[in-house]
């Protein structure tokens, strides 16, 4: 109990919170990094992602590749690229990364897989072109599932900004590699209490935003859904009857 | 599994060891010439270390040394860290082990002050618990270093700490975080040598993203251990501390007392006196990397190259 006090008592040390090593300079870091690591992986999984969902092709290697990035040793790569590109930020980003594509791969590809083939079917019927078909119904019904992916890739970059640190960074991190040579637990409790709750303030905001983005259209669907089944016979026989 | 198996292998080394002590009171045979029965009679002695290459080696080549001139030996490599092997020593399962003067010091004595090689050394024989004793000191020392590129120390025209004041770069230093709190790190560049420095955190302590760091320029010094094959191999230039602001590292052999005979000290002497931190670079190269020998196989080689027991 006392070293959850004394970790608190170091949080809000007015000597801790301000400064170029301070509490809120150093989760501002850890935000800036993160935010910057999720724009990235955003760019490179999101549209592999939907593209494979939307052709249904590559799935195996995509499968196959992302399961493959997922059991790299963060800290391993980090060393390894800051052998590389040097101590700058390029090294541990792009580590990051690669941490963060196989949720968002995964969360396009498993979101546009999962719409509905009658909606598409119903799309495509309406005379929507591919690319239509893609942008304006299966990335819609495809987003609480691609946020999805994304809040989960934000989970792990957030927790895992902290080990790049054993270079020289700003960031959560620095609390915990600066605190353990000196036996200062108290920072170090402090530094992962910081983690902990940052993480959980990133998960609120993006189930909100999950909860947003569901298009009105599928909520009200998923109601009549339930409604449409009996009648459906009818509505196709009198479809397909009235066509021709 | 390992602990398991490791714990069988100390088994069958007392095993072992018991036997060779029964035999020794029935008059053993294989003993050696018959001027070991003054010195030798404190029985075998099992030659510990601690948990890193290095050490494993140096152990080795005592226990290569004390066998080449007839004194029982056996090795129990792979302890762990200091206080691991020094509750070894204390309840006897080892009776040597290769040790640090400084921070054997520092671990007895937390106030200790002494920071040149002779004043670490007198203080360790005040400081050591009874029954453990220290034989001499080898030249040979693994600490912290300031290192900087050839290029640097000729363009600035640095070879010692106290040059870096006539730097004309802003200096930055590449160690481990505690560097910055450390009286040998950045606190005491500023006493001692009256040099401003910032500290670049890189937690590999000296390792190669530190060399590549000042390899690439992006700082002017590093903190990389003497005994580290880098340093050789990228042409770095350990910075002269006549100040002693880094604590002296020498190499000596931590013993049990009761087992500090005539015979063995002078044996270990030879070797103290004959091994020097060029060897340990040449010794760790060798272990490390593509060769990567056994501390086995290194020792045999290095006593063989220094011809002291045949």
């Amino acid at each position: 109990m006392n070293q959850w006090a004394a970790a608190f008592a170091w949080i809000f040390d007015p000597a801790h919170l301000g400064g170029p090593d301070g509490v809120l300079t150093r989760v501002g870091e850890h935000v800036w990094y993160t935010i910057v690591t999720l724009v990235i992986a955003v760019l490179i999984a999101l549209p592999v992602g939907l593209a494979i969902g939307h052709t249904g092709k590559g799935r195996t290697l995509a499968v196959q590749v992302s399961g493959g990035l997922r059991s790299l040793p963060t800290l391993g790569v980090v060393t390894l690229l800051g052998l590389w590109f040097g101590i700058g930020l390029t090294a541990p980003l792009v580590a990051m990364v690669v941490l963060a594509l196989p949720p968002i791969l995964a969360g396009g590809y498993a979101g546009v897989d999962a719409v509905d083939r009658n909606t598409i079917d119903a799309a495509r019927a309406v005379g929507m072109t591919g690319g239509q078909v893609l942008v304006k119904v299966e990335l819609p019904l495809a987003l609480p599932l691609i946020i999805g992916g994304i809040r989960s890739a934000c989970l792990q970059v957030i927790a895992t900004w902290t080990v790049a640190a054993i270079l020289p960074l700003g960031g959560l991190g620095r609390f915990l590699y600066d605190a353990l040579p000196l036996r200062d637990y108290p920072q170090m409790l402090a530094g992962s209490i910081l983690v902990i709750a940052l993480a959980l303030v990133a998960d609120g905001l993006f189930a909100v935003v999950q909860k947003l983005v569901v298009p009105r259209g599928v909520l009200a669907g998923r109601v009549a859904q339930v409604r449409v089944k009996t009648a459906r016979p009818h509505a196709i026989a009198s479809t397909v009857g009235g066509r021709p | 599994m390992s602990i398991k198996k490791r714990g069988l292998i100390a088994a069958g080394i007392l095993a072992v060891g018991a036997l060779a002590l029964s035999a020794c009171s029935s008059g053993n045979p294989l003993a050696p010439g018959n001027s070991a029965a003054t010195s030798g009679s404190s029985g075998p002695i099992v030659v510990g270390s601690a948990a890193f290459p290095e050490n494993e080696i140096i152990a080795q080549i005592y226990t290569q040394a004390l066998q080449a001139d007839g004194v029982q030996a056996s090795i129990k490599p792979n302890i762990g860290q200091r206080d691991a092997y020094l509750a070894a020593l204390k309840d006897g399962s080892i009776d040597l082990v290769p040790e640090y003067t400084g921070n054997l010091l520092q671990y007895y004595d937390k106030n200790s002050t002494a920071k040149s090689a002779d004043d670490v050394y007198a203080g360790l024989s005040d400081a050591l618990p009874k029954g453990f004793e220290v034989l001499d000191r080898s030249k040979a020392e693994d600490k912290d270093s300031y290192n900087v590129t050839e290029t640097f120390s000729q363009k600035n025209n640095v070879t010692s700490l106290a040059d870096l004041k006539n730097a004309s770069v802003p200096l930055k230093v590449a160690a481990n975080p505690e560097f910055a709190q450390r009286p040998y790190g950045i606190p005491g560049l500023k006493s001692v040598y009256g040099v401003n420095a910032t500290l670049v955190p890189i937690s590999d302590s000296g390792g190669p993203n530190t060399v590549k760091a000042l390899v690439d320029g992006q700082v002017q010094l590093a903190d990389i251990y003497t005994t580290t094959p880098a340093i050789k191999q990228n042409h770095l230039v350990t910075l002269a501390d006549p100040q002693n602001l880094i604590v002296a590292q020498n190499v000596v052999p931590l013993i049990n007392k009761s087992k500090a005979s005539e015979r063995v000290s002078s044996v270990l002497d030879k070797v103290q006196a004959a091994l020097t931190t060029e060897d340990l670079i040449e010794m760790n190269i060798k272990s490390s990397g593509s060769a990567k020998e056994s501390a086995e196989q290194i020792a045999k080689e290095w006593l063989a190259s220094k011809k002291l027991f045949s």
